[in-house]
């Protein structure tokens, strides 16, 4: 069936911040549908809450709107647009949420939309547990045995039928957040009372435990006309029982027979017929020996449409959006063979693994146990010929600094704790394996602790026997075999005790050079028109360097707290300013659930891990004129000087564009910065620096307590603290770092209550673009990329900005930037401190280009050609009449355990924006998009330190005022009291029942405001704060975020929001 | 210690080595002058005949094991083969039959429950060479580029093997279309298979057992005819049906089941898969021709040009129907393939017949077609309309 007629406009929702369990995956799909839609004429509509997309890129769509993904939000952008239909299946969960309810409420009916693709029936279906199991049994399809609850009586009922272990999911949540294995009465009570909540209809799934069994993954796709595809297989590494999302997984299947293939692949056809799916889904499958359950259904394009797009070369959005307007499979065309028809099904000849990439290290406390939750924020893909090279590959896209040859903390583990390590699933485990495997244990032992099918532990085993050979006889043939099976030539260089320069030259003197594949969707069966690439050690290689003058920009890896999506966004608008500036663009990258990795971003893309090694064999291969770094994080930063070294060493001509890294190095050295500092004048906190423990003492009793401590080489605000005295100190000394001469402690001033600014801006050598000043919401300490911030500052003094202002030109000048800069700055009592400078694209960079409708990364990459900013014509700083709000999204929900205060450690994971003309408005709107609700009334229970109850006293008496009511314990109930406000006092938990905790359970509370004290009542707070995530209560836990959200709840009373297109927003821009 | 622990992981290295002394090497001529080493595994030897390559990604055993490959040597595009070794419940026939087999990677560890033996010992024991080590995405190019090719593998002792000019051999063998692959796949004498239902006269020209199986499951009785049987010997079982099957090679060759289908027409619904479809067409006058390389996969799509429906098929065939010269004929086409637009189906309503290019009995491959066309087959047989959807 051709194109429908009588649908020309489209609204499509995205899928909101990113948070664990919904990643970039969704800006990549909804990118891609938007393209695909527009190619067909239709309008785009489009709707998110996250700014650091392209999909919401005013280029992306014909109309965007920066809103909070809320039903009531949404229907009033449907009432103001009149879409005529709407497509669920592309922005998540989130998506078919919204999509439901907004049916549900009966807004699609009133304003005529219909639902394309995949019905609000179909979906519904497919997500109810017990409409599904119905759906199962009505074609014949096996799930496990299971009963869905509602009341934890039920549950129980529940045990006695099915017994225990039991896994408990519940209905319509993000990454199965909630569930678990219940393997006694206690755990099944405990994680059904959460998963009750948690699920969005009250209701949760007891299931038989197929613990051990494989879990595999079928992408299928059908078109209206019942023609149905199965896009790739995949086999999860780790068996059942860890969520797919948190398993290593391989496509295509690696160790089931052709019948057992096709009889999965038959069943999924089955299912998705049965469930009149249109569009792309995902079918999980439980597998042993022959036998197998239907598992999972998602009814929409996910992280494994996205990864499988990746993996196989097929846009499964793409064609997905195109369903939906009514378009059959075979009338869509392969867009990466541009000759052969979408439906037909994609082979492969190369193996691709996925790892996870786990925030463990940014919450140490956190529980790292991988269960039917997911944890992880982020994952890589690898492309190899074996599976032991795209596993290597895999491990070293991470970027962990760590792998197989890793002689790190991994050979000091005793026996006792590698058998620990394989049989409690975490993410160490893959590398206990390997430890376990080099020190005799058996693969069939280590199938028998991990549950994991023997053929992954011998693969893993010729890893090990690799790596025995190469430190017994490096000779030409084994360095081939060793490059073939993955090794680096760091890590060779490392076994046998040479510098990595030496084996690099070794290599290139025998020639054994990698070979570039294509990922083409049909193992060469025809000819690719937009083919990418990855590296192989074989003997043909594919990859045509044109004579073209080109530029490769590396890409940022896969998502992790402190380095997200902003990052892809970035190296998305360098490769377009290049492209249209006529200039070759080429990425590596190994995120498979970005934007920058489809096949039609870039003129060149290499799927391949970030390294020095993997980058120079790149350069060798297609000799580029430039190199750009500012725009993958800190990955690609960290790559500037080795890379400028090797370059130079193998006397190639690639240049490293813009900011040069030796500037670079400038600006991340911490005395060269302090020196530069001032020369310039301007004035920073003080600081020390510390090579011992005592010294600490020393420096920090200089300085004054509070202070800041961090050690010197690690980046992004890991294991950084602000401590209060010098017993704290102690502690952190002790616990927290190892300092030696090689690594000291860095220990700066504090400066408490301080206002904290960030600037983004750009700089040529000779002129500044200031993007814009952000005032950040919560005070100096809490890490900046965790912070609330607002553009314009709504507080700072003008004479202030002044100052900041011309700080940020003599520092952008006085480091040479080319390109782009952040700086983070303080301001306290009259003075404006620089706290650092990044001479790189920072995560604010898009809410910024959002906020004042500038491309700052275009412009950056444009100054890096050596485009002037006067020759841009960019030169003055934009103002807006309205208020841009940024909030972070912090995970604790999903990690249980975690503490969730903020504090100079990153802790979010993604960012949404809140516009508005009142910063009451668009803070109101942020909290919202942040899944953090202010309430419009009910009770707020507040408890705060001493120093904050005066300002608190303002606030609750505005929520008063208001019509909210206040409760609170002890002291902060008798300041508020004393202060004439009305406030009813309730129990401290060590009072006992009915205390705080109780309200907060039965769903009485609110809102919590909870600041927490230095000391004393720590537990109190922490159970107070850990409740309110857990039982999904909004929480505040600054003070200065306590004020904003009085006065947005006040406003929010009073006034009507707005609702308006960025566009619309963006003719407000103004210059002065 | 990790040779008797991990026999696998020695012959992995040894892949990856292509030279290690105590291993087989194997070489590979092409009669474009190509030659490349590898690994040698399966059973030493010195064969001949047309590289081909198939894309799906599993199911060697039964691709080994179809008849359709004789005369060929099969080169598989996935680079991982030999993953769940070989269970002997999936063979498509009793025998291997392409001459050899060339994959990147071979594995020699399977742990899959119905695996009996190894890959490795299943091409020994069949006396069957297989080549490992190569870059099987290269030749695939060539082959994509330049069409089907003659070639030798010789696989063996580094001494014996590595003197041998394996790309004038290639040459010097005769072209695929000249020579009488039937002879060697057909069975040697008819039989018979028990069913309650109709009675089919299966004209045997290098049978898959799946369209055996999927006949049978339907109740059909079957008598197995070898393929130059004579028309009388086929008219004394008193068939309801002549079914033609698969099979390897040029259907010019076939000249008896031309004929025999020629007598039937009319007669009694004719059906037929593969080669069979190809032996039809040529009966009624159409003409076929050779691919450039064929299709060989499990993800060849396939339009059924009424119902507008797109069928993922297993395919494994180097000749096709000449479009154009169906026209004349009393067959129409009812499926093309969704990439090239080959013929992949005709009928015939007044002379019932029914047949396919591809294989609907898959084994390997997807099993889509699997009931839409047997189902036909059985309505068919009832006297009904074969394709209940269509108007």
């Amino acid at each position: 069936m051709p194109k429908r007629n009588d649908i020309h406009k489209v609204l499509l929702i995205g899928s909101g911040p990113i948070q664990i369990g919904q990643a970039a995956e969704f800006d990549f799909s909804g990118s891609q549908a938007c393209k695909s839609l527009r190619e067909e004429g239709i309008e785009v509509v489009l709707v998110n809450s996250n700014p650091a997309t392209i999909m919401t890129d005013p280029d992306t769509a014909d109309k965007v709107y920066i809103e909070p993904l809320v039903p009531e939000i949404v229907a009033k952008i449907i009432e103001k647009e009149r879409p005529d239909g709407i497509i669920a299946g592309i922005g998540g969960q989130t998506g078919l949420n919204i999509t439901s309810e907004l049916a549900e409420m009966g807004i699609l009916e009133k304003y005529n939309v219909e639902v394309l693709g995949t019905s609000v029936k179909s979906i519904r279906e497919a997500e109810d547990r017990d409409l599904f199991k119905k759906a199962m049994q009505r074609v014949g399809e096996p799930v496990p045995k299971s009963k869905a609850v509602n009341t934890l009586d039920e549950a129980l009922q529940v045990m006695v039928e099915l017994g225990l272990p039991l896994v408990v999911r519940p209905a319509y949540t993000l990454g199965g957040s909630g569930g678990g294995i219940a393997k006694t009465r206690e755990d099944l009570l405990r994680i059904c009372e959460m998963g009750l909540k948690r699920s969005r209809i009250g209701q949760v799934l007891l299931e038989e435990s197929l613990g051990g069994w494989i879990e595999l993954e079928y992408e299928v796709m059908r078109d209206s006309n019942n023609t149905c595809i199965t896009i790739c297989n995949m086999e999860n590494m780790d068996p059942m029982g860890i969520h797919t999302g948190e398993s290593i997984v391989v496509t295509p299947i690696q160790t089931l027979s052709d019948k057992e293939i096709q009889m999965l692949r038959s069943a999924a056809i089955n299912i998705i017929r049965a469930l009149e799916i249109e569009g792309g889904c995902n079918i999980q499958f439980a597998v042993k020996n022959g036998e197998y359950r239907v598992i999972e259904v998602n009814p929409r394009v996910s992280r494994s449409s996205a990864l499988a797009s990746k993996a196989t070369g097929y846009p499964i959005a793409r064609v997905t959006a195109k369903i939906a307007i009514g378009m059959t499979l075979d009338e869509i065309r392969n867009d990466v063979t541009k000759e052969t028809p979408a439906s037909f099904e994609p082979t492969v000849d190369y193996v691709v693994t996925k790892i996870p990439r786990w925030p463990f290290d940014k919450f140490v406390k956190a529980d790292n146990t991988l269960t039917t939750a997911m944890k992880s924020t982020g994952e890589v893909m690898a492309i190899g010929r074996s599976y032991e090279e795209s596993l290597m590959k895999a491990v070293r896209s991470l970027d962990i600094d760590k792998d197989f040859g890793y002689s790190g903390k991994y050979t000091v583990w005793t026996d006792e704790e590698i058998k620990n390590l394989l049989l409690n699933p975490t993410d160490e485990r893959l590398f206990a394996i390997y430890q376990a495997l080099k020190r005799g244990v058996s693969p069939e032992d280590i199938s028998a602790m991990t549950g994991i099918e023997p053929y992954f532990l011998y693969r893993i085993q010729n890893i090990v026997s690799m790596e025995a050979e190469i430190r017994k006889d490096l000779n030409p043939e084994t360095l081939r075999k060793a490059k073939r099976t993955g090794f680096t030539d760091g890590q060779i260089a490392a076994f046998v005790g040479k510098s990595r320069e030496e084996i690099t030259d070794m290599r290139l003197a025998l020639g054994i050079i990698p070979t570039y594949k294509m990922v083409d969707t049909c193992a060469a069966e025809f000819e690719a028109k937009t083919p990418y690439y990855y590296s192989s050690y074989d003997t043909e290689c594919e990859l045509v360097p044109s004579d073209r003058m080109k530029v490769l920009i590396l890409g940022s890896g896969p998502i992790r707290i402190g380095q997200g999506i902003e990052f892809d966004y970035c190296t998305v608008h360098a490769v377009m300013a290049l492209r249209e500036q006529g200039i070759e663009a080429h990425i590596i990258n190994n995120n498979p659930e970005t934007v920058s990795t489809d096949y039609d971003t870039s003129d060149k893309l290499f799927f391949e891990p970030v390294t020095l090694e993997d980058v120079m064999n790149i350069i060798e291969k297609e000799l580029p004129y430039g190199l750009m770094l500012q725009f993958g994080g800190q990955t690609a930063i960290n790559l500037a000087m080795p890379l400028e070294k090797e370059i130079a060493r193998r006397g190639l001509k690639t240049k490293i564009l813009g900011t040069t890294p030796d500037s670079i190095d400038l600006a991340e050295d911490r005395e060269r910065f302090n020196a530069l500092m001032n020369q310039l004048n301007i004035p920073q906190p003080n600081a020390g620096i510390a090579y011992s423990p005592v010294e600490a003492k020393v420096v920090a009793a200089r300085i004054g307590y509070p202070v800041l401590v961090r050690p010197s080489y690690v980046l992004g605000g890991r294991a950084m603290e602000i401590v209060y005295d010098e017993s704290g100190l102690e502690v952190y000394m002790r616990e927290a770092v190892r300092v030696s001469r090689e690594h000291p402690v860095l220990i700066d001033d504090f400066l408490q209550n301080a206002v904290e600014i960030d600037v983004d801006a750009v700089c040529d050598g000779t002129d500044v673009l200031i993007g814009a000043i952000m005032e950040h919401i919560e005070e100096a300490g809490i890490h900046s990329g965790d912070s609330a911030c607002m553009i314009p500052p709504q507080t700072l003094p003008g004479v202030v900005l002044e100052v900041v202002r011309d700080y940020v030109r003599k520092i952008a000048l006085g480091l040479k930037v080319v390109g782009i800069v952040n700086l983070q700055m303080a301001y306290k009592d009259g003075t404006v401190y620089v706290l650092e400078a990044n001479p790189r694209s920072s995560r604010t960079i898009p809410f910024v280009s959002k906020a004042v409708g500038l491309p700052l990364a275009k412009i950056a990459a444009n100054v890096m050609i050596d485009k002037s900013l006067r020759e841009q014509g960019y030169l003055q700083e934009p103002k807006t009449p309205y208020v841009s709000v940024k909030e972070v999204l912090l995970p604790f929900d999903k990690l249980p355990g975690a503490d969730v205060l903020l504090g100079p450690e990153m802790r979010s994971t993604g960012e949404v924006m809140g516009i508005d003309y009142k910063l009451g408005l668009a803070f109101f709107k942020a909290e919202l998009s942040a899944d953090n609700p202010l309430p419009l009334e009910g009770l707020v229970f507040i408890s705060v330190k001493d120093d904050d109850k005066a300002t608190v006293a303002v606030a609750a008496r505005k929520l008063v005022d208001a019509g909210l009511k206040i409760i609170a314990t002890d002291n902060t109930a008798e300041y508020l009291k004393k202060s004439g406000i009305s406030v009813e006092r309730v129990n401290k938990i060590f009072n006992g029942s009915p205390h705080v905790l109780d309200y907060i359970k039965r769903g009485e509370v609110k809102l919590i405001i909870n600041t927490p004290t230095t000391k004393q009542s720590v537990k109190d707070g922490f159970q107070i704060r850990r409740n309110a995530v857990d039982y999904h209560v909004p929480y505040i836990t600054t003070i200065q975020a306590a004020q904003a959200a009085a006065d947005a709840i006040v406003m929010a009373k009073k006034d009507q929001i707005t609702i308006k297109a960025l566009d619309e927003y963006h003719k407000e821009v103004y210059y002065n | 210690m990790a040779r008797v622990y991990f026999p696998g992981i020695e012959m992995y290295l040894g892949v990856l080595a292509s030279c290690v002394a105590d291993t087989m090497i194997g070489v590979l001529g092409l009669e474009d002058g190509t030659r490349v080493e590898g690994t040698g595994f399966g059973a030493p030897g010195v064969v001949s005949g047309e590289l081909v390559f198939t894309t799906i990604m599993s199911g060697y055993e039964e691709a080994l094991t179809d008849p359709s490959y004789n005369g060929q040597m099969l080169m598989f595009t996935y680079p991982l083969q030999g993953n769940y070794g070989v269970s002997g419940d999936d063979f498509q026939s009793d025998r291997i039959w392409p001459k050899a087999m060339v994959c990147r990677e071979y594995w020699e560890l399977p742990t899959h429950h119905r695996s009996v033996k190894t890959l490795n010992q299943f091409l020994k024991e069949e006396g069957k060479p297989g080549l490992c080590g190569v870059d099987t995405r290269m030749l695939t190019l060539k082959v994509r580029t330049e069409g089907v090719m003659r070639a030798t593998i010789a696989v063996g002792a580094r001494d014996e093997i590595s003197g041998l000019d394996v790309v004038e051999m290639a040459r010097s063998q005769p072209d695929i279309s000249a020579q009488d692959l039937l002879g060697d796949v057909t069975c040697k004498n008819h039989y018979h298979i028990d069913g309650r239902g109709k009675r089919i006269a299966m004209i045997d020209l290098g049978i898959k057992r799946h369209i055996l199986k999927s006949l049978s499951a339907r109740g059909f009785d079957i008598d197995v005819f070898p393929a130059h049987s004579s028309i009388s010997e086929i008219e004394a079982a008193k068939p309801d049906a002549l079914f033609l099957s698969n099979g390897p090679g040029d259907p010019e060759r076939a000249d008896k089941a031309i004929s025999a289908v020629k007598h039937f027409a009319g007669e009694v619904p004719i059906f037929g898969i593969c080669l069979g479809h190809q032996v039809i067409s040529l009966a009624l006058g159409a003409q076929t021709f050779k691919l450039k390389f064929g299709h060989h996969g499990g993800n060849q799509p396939v339009k059924d040009l009424e119902k507008k429906i797109v069928y993922i098929t297993s395919q494994n065939h180097n000749f096709a129907v000449v479009p154009g010269s169906v026209e004349d004929t009393d067959l129409k086409i009812t499926q093309i393939n969704a990439n090239d637009g080959t013929v992949e189906g005709i009928m015939s309503d007044r002379l019932n017949i029914l047949a396919v290019q591809y294989h609907p009995e898959a084994h390997p491959g997807p099993l889509c077609t699997l009931d839409p066309f047997f189902g036909s087959v059985e309505r068919v047989m009832e006297g009904k309309n074969p394709n209940p959807g269509r108007r």
